[in-house]
């Protein structure tokens, strides 16, 4: 049986109100031994800090409220064991977006280059009686893209849109793009080709796979980003 | 003036698609210069000048050269996209790079075509 241990934490801690810079602050939290995730130990924490600040919601890596850097990677607080963790455990905020306070960023940009890429079904024909089919092999290509749950995990790790996140759309964005451009149902292929038809809005991917290295629910942005880059060659030759 | 995100600049594609292009080249070319220059008799002067003189390794030599350009061009830019923020330097940056680029290109026809 597990008993009580002690765990040590490094935690980015910055208050506009009244920090003038950001700092690193030492923590010990007890934790109990039912607490078995990263989250956990945050909320032990808040308990005995009631300033520290992060966004959680539903502890079970679908909200994707919780994704920071953890020891250096990004991942989320609630599906990361906190035993697998080397301490100290130095927790930052998702690098490369404004800091709002502590652990929370600022997502407007990370959301803005979302919407860019029109994330839902454009189709023109009029709305069949029951739904639009598809076969079983047409909706398996949507496998592996429908998951993502915008956690920004792979966007903030990507150096691309730490440069250009004004510009450059992103993992995050790149792999919903394809995930209509991959569905049967969507009829706006063209634009959505046109739209990302762009040396920075797709090209400034290099294929370095940073976002494949840390999306918490093991998807592949890169391989879809060859998909779109594959897609847009056929159109052209 | 209204600062605007302006999306879909319509290319990109090419030199994607030329920057792969050219590092192919550039690796076929590579094998195809090693075994050439081992293959020599001797290594004088007389033999290195007599493989460059050569109508079709003229003309290899001269297209891996504007493969090296071409792809040296890309690249560069990529950085200047990166890194530099100000449009207008960046365009001069760009300007730049592409006479400096132009300029080798003559320059290596000149030396090639000079043997």
């Amino acid at each position: 049986m597990i008993s009580k241990r002690s765990v040590q934490f490094k935690i980015y801690r910055y208050d506009p109100d009244r920090d003038e810079k950001p700092y690193l602050q030492d923590i010990t939290v007890e934790l109990e031994p039912s607490d078995k995730k990263l989250l956990d130990a945050l909320v032990r924490l808040r308990a005995k800090d009631d300033s520290m600040s992060f966004r959680r919601s539903c502890r079970e890596g679908v909200c994707g409220s919780d994704a920071m850097n953890i020891n250096g990677k990004n991942g989320l607080a609630c599906l990361t064991d906190v035993d697998s963790l080397v301490q100290p455990i130095t927790l930052r905020p998702l690098p490369g977006l404004p800091v709002i306070r502590d652990l929370i960023v600022d997502m407007t940009q990370f959301f803005k280059q979302y919407h860019s890429i029109k994330p839902y079904l454009v189709n023109n024909e009029p709305t069949p009686e029951r739904e639009r089919l598809q076969s079983p092999e047409e909706r398996e290509e949507l496998n592996g893209l429908y998951e993502c749950i915008l956690c920004a995990c792979c966007s903030t790790s990507c150096p691309s849109f730490w440069w250009n996140p004004d510009k450059f759309v992103g993992p995050a964005g790149l792999l919903a793009a394809y995930r209509f451009l991959a569905d049967t149902r969507d009829q706006d292929t063209n634009a959505r080709l046109d739209n990302l038809e762009d040396p920075y809005r797709l090209f400034r991917c290099h294929s370095i796979m940073n976002c494949v290295d840390v999306c918490p629910k093991n998807l592949n942005p890169t391989r879809a980003i060859g998909k779109i880059k594959d897609m847009m060659v056929r159109r052209a030759i | 003036m209204v600062n605007r995100d302006v999306v879909g600049a319509h290319y990109g594609l090419k030199d994607w698609i030329a920057q792969r292009a050219t590092a192919v080249y550039m690796a076929l070319y590579t094998l195809i210069f090693a075994v050439c220059a081992l293959t020599l008799p001797e290594l004088s002067y007389t033999a290195w000048s007599g493989l460059f003189s050569g109508g079709l390794f003229k003309f290899l030599s001269f297209l891996f050269f504007l493969s090296v350009f071409y792809h040296a061009w890309i690249g560069i830019r990529d950085l200047w996209m990166d890194y530099v923020k100000p449009a207008g330097v960046r365009l001069s940056l760009h300007l730049v790079t592409i006479f400096l680029l132009v300029g080798y290109a003559g320059w290596a026809a000149q030396i090639l075509w000079r043997l």
